[in-house]
C-alpha cells in the first residue's frame, strides 16, 4: 500500500517524504510490539481467511516468538532504513521508485515471516527475490548492477523453486499445508521415507537465500545496490529468510543425523570462507558483505548443532547481528556519502569531522566484536557455551568459531574504528557530519545493541526466550547476562579478542596474503555463474538454429510427421486398427465421381503448366461438389460449386501475372521423404475414418436438430436452420472472419510495392 | 460405400500434404485447397453417408419423414467451405505480394523473418 | 475474353444471377439455399460483370464500396441478435412475427435478417477481393 503512494509523495515532498513513509513500517512495528506480551507468555496469535477456497488455500498468518521477533526486526530496522535512504538518496531523480521498491520488499518480507500456509510462504519468498532484484538493479545503467541483480534473482529464484518442491514433499509426507499444523506432526515427517527429499530441497531453498557456501557469491556482488539496500536486505532481512526457514523447520525436521551433520558442515565452511574472503577486501561494504556471509554460516551451524544452548545462541546472535550489521552498513554508507570513497586504505582521522557517525560505528563494532556490556557479547558467550565439548566434532566447531569470530572482530574494528582514528586520510572529499536523516538510523541501532545488552533480562523475556522456544519446539528460558562469569566460554572469548586484535593490527599483511591466495585459485562460483550463463545462451542459440531453421518445408515435414505418428502409433499400440472393410454395395454414380476426383488429384500433381494445374484443381473440386449433391447435401454442393468457380477465377487472375513454373523437380531423396510422409498421413486419416465409420453412430445431436428445426425455429431446411439459428453465434463469428480476411487482402494489395521493397531490403541489410 | 470414401479421403490428404511439402508457394497453395476438401470430406463421411435424401422436412410435416442425411456435418462443412475460401484467397494474395517484394516463390528464399546466419545474441548483462 | 457476345450478354446475365441469388437467399430457410450460397452467386455475378466491362463498371453498379456492404451486413447480423435483449431471451434467439402484406401472410424473423447479413458480408468481402485482383490486372 505504502509502496504505491511512495512515488507520488516523493514528487511532492522531495526527500522529506521519508518522514511520512517511515510511518508505515513504524505503525507495523508498534502493532506487533503490542503483541509482545501475549507471545512472551508462550501463546501464539494466528488467523486467516479463505483465499482460494476451492483449492483449500487459505490466506493465513501465524505469529509466535520466532515470527514476532523477525517481524519487529524487519519493521523496526525498516523504519530506520527508510529514513536513512531519504538522506542517502537525497536529490536522486528516482528516489520515489526506490521508496516504492523498498517498501514492497518490506511488505514481502513481513509476509514471509508471518505466513502460515505453505503457499503464502512460497509466494512471499519469491516476492522478496523479485523485490531484491529490483533493488539491487536499482542503478540499472551500470552493467555490474544488472549482473548482480540477475545473479541474485537466478540464485534465489532457483532456491525458491527448490523450496516449493520441498514444501510440496513435506505436505505429501505429513498432509499438513500450514506451518501451525505441521509443527504438531514432526514425528511423522522424520520417520517418513520422503524425509531425505524434503530435507535436500528445503536446504536448497535456505542455502541459496542465506548465501551459504557454495552459493555465497551473489551476496557480495549484490553490494552494487545503494547502501540502504545493502544495509537492509543483506544484513538484517532478506538473507535471514533462509535462516528463518531453517529455524522454522528445526522443531519438525531437526534432531536427525542428516540435519545435525549437513547444517554445521556447510555453516562452518561458510563461516571460514566468508571471514577469509572478508579480510581480503579493502572496500568497506564488501568487507561487511563477506562477514555477513560468515555470520549466516555461523547461524546455520548453530541451528544445526542440535542442543538447546545452541538454539539460544543462534537466536541471540541473530538479533545482535541484525542490529550491529545494519548499523555498520549504514556507517559505511555514511562515510562513502560524505567522503566519496569506501576504500579502507584512504580513510582515517574522521573522528573530528564526523563524531556522531564515529559513536555509532564504534558502538556497533564493539557489539560485533563481542565485548562485554553489548548484546553481541551475550551472543558470543552463548555460542561458546553451546559449542564447547570434548569430542572431535565440538572441538572442530569451536575452533572454526574462534577463528571466524576473531577475524570478524578485526573487520568490525576495521570498519567501525579505523576510518576515524589516526591522521586525516586522503579522501576525495572533505568530510563533515551527515544530516540527521543519515546518522539517526545507525545511531539508534547501535544504541539498541548496547541497551539490549545492559538490560538483558528484559530483552530475554520479550524476545530471546519466546523465539528460542519456538525454534527449539519447547519452552526455553534464556538467562545469560552481561556480567562475565568465569568459565570456558569466557576464556574462549578472551582468546577471540586477543586473536582479533592481532588480526586487526596485521590486517594489511593478511589482506595481501589472502588476495594472492585467491588469485592462485583463480576460479570461483562467481566465475562459474558467468560461464554457465554464457553456456546457456550458446546452447539456446544452437537449439534455436536446429529447431527454427527458417525453412518452411522442414517445419511442415516435422508437423506432418508428428500428425501421422500421433494417429498411427496409438492405433497400433492399443490394437484399435479398423476391421477389414467389407464393401457390400457399389453405387455406380458415386464410384464414377470418385474416379473423376482421383484423376483430378493426379493431374494436379503431374501438371506441367499453370493452366493444367488450375483446371485439374477445378476438376477435383467439382467432383467433391458432385459427391455432395449425390449424397443428399444440395446446400453444400451449391456452395462448393460456387467456391470452386471463384477459386479458379482468382487463381487464374493471379497466376497469369506470376511467371512461375507449377511443376518442380525435387531431389530424389527429398521426394522419397515427402512421399513417405504424405502417404503415412493419408493412411492415418483413412484408417481413422474407417475406424470411425465402424463404430456405432451417436445421433443425439442430429436428432435434436431434426426434431426441433420446424417446431422451434420454423424452418424446413435443417442445415440452414442450424447455421442461422441454432448455431447463430458461430456463424456471426465466421462472417466476421470472412470480412477480416477481405480487409486484410485489401490492405495487402493496397500497400505500395515500392515502400514494401524498401522495407524488406532494409531488413536484410540489418540482418547482415 | 464408407470404405471407398475412407480411401478417397486418405488419397486427398496424401496429395494435399505432398503438395504442401513443396518448396514452391504455388504448389503449397494448391495443396491447401485440396487439404481443405479432404477435411470437409472427412467430416462429411464421419457423419455417415446416405444417398439422395436432403436434410429437408417435407411441407406440412413437423419432423422429417423417413431417413434423411445427417444435417449437422453439412452445417459445419458449409461454413468451413466459405472460411477456407477466404483463407485461400488471403494466402494467394500474400504469396503474390511476397513474390512481388522478394522476387522468388521458393520458400527457402523467403528469409526476412528468420535470416540465415544470424549473429549470436550479445553475451553480457 | 471480351468478345462482343460476352460483353453484350454479361449485364443481363449478371442481373439475372443477382435476382436468382436473392431468391436463393430468401428461400433458404425452407428449401436448399441461404445466405452463404446466395452471396457466392451474387459474387459470381459481379465477377462476370467485372471481366466483361472492367472494374469501374462494377463499382458504379454496386454504388457502395464492397467493404462497406460487408460491414453493413455484419452490423445487421449482430443487431438482429441484439434484438433478443429487448425480449430478454438469450443472444441470437430467433424472434418471429407475421405480417399481412398484399393479402398474403409473410413471416418476418430476426433469423431472416441475420441471413441477409450473412449474404451481405459474403457479397461485400469476396467481391472486394475479386475486384481488387482484377483491378491490378487492368493497370
Amino acid at each position: 500500500m505504502a509502496a504505491l503512494a511512495a512515488p507520488l509523495l516523493t514528487r511532492v515532498l522531495k526527500h522529506n517524504a521519508a518522514w511520512v513513509l517511515a510511518l508505515a513500517p513504524l505503525w507495523i512495528f508498534l502493532h506487533f510490539g503490542g503483541m509482545l506480551e501475549t507471545v512472551a507468555g508462550g501463546n501464539s496469535v494466528s488467523g486467516g481467511f479463505d483465499w482460494i477456497a476451492s483449492l483449500g488455500v487459505r490466506f493465513s498468518w501465524y505469529v509466535d516468538g520466532l515470527s514476532l521477533t523477525f517481524a519487529l526486526l524487519i519493521s523496526g530496522i525498516g523504519t530506520l532504513i527508510v529514513l536513512y535512504s531519504g538522506g542517502y538518496l537525497k536529490g536522486h531523480e528516482q528516489q520515489g521508485r526506490f521508496f516504492s521498491f523498498i517498501l514492497l520488499f518490506m511488505g514481502a518480507m513481513q509476509g514471509l515471516v508471518l505466513a502460515d500456509s505453505f503457499l503464502m510462504l512460497f509466494v512471499f519468498w519469491e516476492l522478496t527475490s523479485i523485490a531484491s532484484f529490483l533493488l539491487i538493479g536499482f542503478d540499472h545503467r551500470r552493467e555490474a548492477s544488472r549482473r548482480a541483480a540477475l545473479q541474485a534473482l537466478v540464485v534465489t529464484g532457483l532456491g525458491g523453486l527448490a523450496l516449493l518442491a520441498g514444501l510440496l514433499v513435506v505436505a505429501m509426507a505429513t498432509g499438513a499445508n500450514e506451518l501451525s499444523t505441521l509443527l504438531a506432526s514432526g514425528e511423522a515427517l522424520r520417520s517418513s521415507p520422503l524425509y531425505a527429499g524434503a530435507f535436500v530441497l528445503l536446504l536448497g531453498g535456505a542455502f541459496t537465500k542465506s548465501a551459504q557456501f557454495p552459493f555465497h557469491f551473489w551476496l557480495p556482488n549484490a553490494m552494487e545496490a545503494p547502501t540502504p539496500v545493502s544495509a537492509y536486505l543483506h544484513s538484517a532481512t532478506m538473507v535471514k529468510a533462509g535462516v528463518y526457514l531453517l529455524m522454522r523447520f528445526n522443531p519438525v525436521m531437526g534432531d536427525t543425523a542428516a540435519w545435525e551433520t549437513v547444517l554445521p558442515l556447510f555453516g562452518g565452511a561458510t563461516l571460514l570462507v566468508g571471514t577469509l574472503l572478508a579480510v581480503r577486501q579493502s572496500d568497506l561494504k564488501l568487507m561487511l558483505a563477506y562477514t555477513t556471509v560468515a555470520s549466516l554460516g555461523l547461524l546455520v551451524m548453530l541451528t544445526g548443532f542440535g542442543s538447546e544452548v545452541a538454539v539460544e545462541a543462534a537466536v541471540l546472535y541473530l538479533i545482535a547481528h541484525s542490529m550491529f550489521k545494519g548499523a555498520l552498513f549504514m556507517v559505511a554508507g555514511l562515510i562513502d556519502h560524505e567522503t566519496g570513497t569506501r576504500n579502507i586504505a584512504s580513510l582515517s582521522g574522521l573522528r573530528r569531522a564526523m563524531p556522531i557517525t564515529f559513536t555509532a560505528g564504534l558502538l556497533a563494532a564493539l557489539s560485533m566484536g563481542g565485548l562485554p556490556l553489548f548484546f553481541g557479547f551475550l551472543a558470543k558467550e552463548e555460542i561458546y557455551a553451546a559449542l564447547a565439548g570434548t569430542d572431535m566434532w565440538a572441538v572442530a566447531a569451536t575452533l572454526v568459531a574462534v577463528v571466524g569470530n576473531a577475524l570478524m572482530f578485526a573487520i568490525a574494528f576495521a570498519v567501525g574504528l579505523k576510518p576515524f582514528i589516526g591522521p586525516l586520510g586522503d579522501a576525495p572529499r572533505k568530510a563533515h557530519e551527515g544530516p540527521l536523516l543519515l546518522w539517526l538510523g545507525p545511531l539508534v541501532l547501535a544504541v539498541c545493541g548496547l541497551a539490549a545488552g545492559l538490560f538483558s533480562p528484559f530483552a530475554h523475556h520479550l524476545f530471546s526466550s519466546p523465539m528460542a522456544s519456538a525454534v527449539a519446539g519447547e519452552p526455553v528460558a534464556v538467562e545469560i547476562s552481561t556480567i562475565p562469569h568465569l568459565g570456558l566460554p569466557l576464556a574462549l572469548s578472551v582468546l577471540t579478542v586477543l586473536l582479533g586484535i592481532v588480526a586487526y593490527l596485521g590486517q594489511t599483511g593478511l589482506r595481501a596474503a589472502m588476495a594472492s591466495l585467491v588469485r592462485t585459485i583463480g576460479w570461483g562460483p562467481d566465475r562459474g555463474f558467468d560461464q554457465s550463463i554464457k553456456a546457456l545462451v550458446r546452447l539456446s542459440v544452437a537449439v534455436t538454429r536446429i529447431v527454427q531453421s527458417g525453412r518452411l518445408d522442414i517445419y511442415l515435414t516435422a508437423t506432418f510427421i508428428a500428425v501421422a505418428l500421433s494417429i498411427l502409433v496409438p492405433m497400433v499400440a492399443f490394437d484399435e486398427l479398423p476391421a477389414m472393410p467389407q464393401v457390400t454395395e457399389f453405387w455406380f454414380y458415386e464410384l464414377t465421381v470418385v474416379a473423376i476426383a482421383v484423376i483430378g488429384l493426379g493431374a494436379v500433381v503431374y501438371a506441367r503448366n499453370r493452366l493444367t494445374a488450375i483446371v485439374s484443381l477445378g476438376i477435383q473440386g467439382f467432383a467433391v461438389a458432385l459427391l455432395f449433391m449425390l449424397l443428399g447435401a444440395p446446400d453444400l454442393s451449391f456452395t462448393q460449386f460456387m467456391v470452386e468457380t471463384l477459386s479458379v477465377v482468382i487463381l487464374a487472375l493471379v497466376m497469369t501475372r506470376l511467371r512461375l513454373a507449377v511443376s518442380e523437380h525435387r531431389p530424389l531423396g527429398q521426394k522419397a521423404l515427402d512421399v513417405t510422409v504424405s502417404a503415412a498421413c493419408g493412411l492415418a486419416f483413412g484408417l481413422l475414418l474407417l475406424k470411425v465409420t465402424q463404430l456405432p453412430f451417436d445421433d443425439t445431436l442430429s436428432r435434436f436438430f431434426e426434431v426441433n428445426a420446424k417446431v422451434i425455429a420454423h424452418g424446413r431446411n435443417i442445415v440452414n436452420v442450424i447455421i442461422v439459428d441454432f448455431r447463430g453465434l458461430d456463424t456471426l463469428g465466421e462472417i466476421a472472419v470472412v470480412m477480416i480476411a477481405g480487409l486484410a487482402i485489401l490492405a495487402l494489395i493496397r500497400i505500395r510495392a515500392k515502400d514494401g521493397a524498401q522495407a524488406v531490403s532494409k531488413q536484410t541489410e540489418r540482418a547482415q | 460405400m464408407e470404405p471407398v470414401f475412407a480411401a478417397l479421403v486418405g488419397l486427398f490428404f496424401a496429395v494435399g500434404i505432398y503438395l504442401m511439402l513443396s518448396k514452391h508457394v504455388v504448389r503449397i497453395l494448391l495443396g491447401v485447397v485440396i487439404f481443405g476438401n479432404a477435411v470437409n470430406l472427412l467430416i462429411f463421411t464421419a457423419g455417415r453417408i446416405l444417398r439422395e435424401v436432403a436434410a429437408i422436412i417435407p411441407e406440412g410435416a413437423d419432423t422429417p419423414v423417413g431417413p434423411i442425411s445427417n444435417p449437422l456435418p453439412q452445417a459445419l462443412i458449409l461454413t468451413a467451405i466459405v472460411i477456407s475460401f477466404s483463407f485461400f484467397a488471403f494466402l494467394l494474395v500474400l504469396a503474390y505480394r511476397a513474390y512481388q517484394e522478394i522476387g522468388t516463390d521458393d520458400t527457402d528464399g523467403m528469409r526476412v523473418a528468420e535470416p540465415a546466419g544470424e549473429p549470436l545474441p550479445p553475451i553480457g548483462y | 475474353m471480351r468478345t462482343l457476345i460476352f460483353r453484350t450478354a454479361a449485364p443481363y446475365l449478371s442481373s439475372l444471377m443477382l435476382l436468382f441469388s436473392v431468391f436463393v437467399l430468401l428461400r433458404g430457410h425452407n428449401e436448399p439455399g441461404g445466405g452463404f450460397i446466395g452471396g457466392l452467386i451474387a459474387v459470381s455475378a459481379f465477377a462476370i460483370l467485372g471481366i466483361a466491362h472492367g472494374v469501374p463498371a462494377v463499382r458504379r453498379a454496386m454504388y457502395f464500396h464492397p467493404m462497406a456492404v460487408s460491414g453493413f451486413g455484419l452490423l445487421l447480423s449482430a443487431l438482429s441478435g441484439l434484438l433478443s435483449f429487448v425480449y430478454e431471451v438469450p443472444f441470437l434467439t430467433g424472434i418471429w412475427t407475421s405480417v399481412h402484406l398484399l393479402g398474403m401472410e409473410v413471416d418476418f424473423s430476426t433469423v431472416m435478417f441475420f441471413d441477409i447479413g450473412v449474404y451481405l458480408v459474403v457479397v461485400g468481402s469476396i467481391t472486394s477481393i475479386a475486384l481488387a485482383l482484377e483491378e491490378r490486372e487492368d493497370n
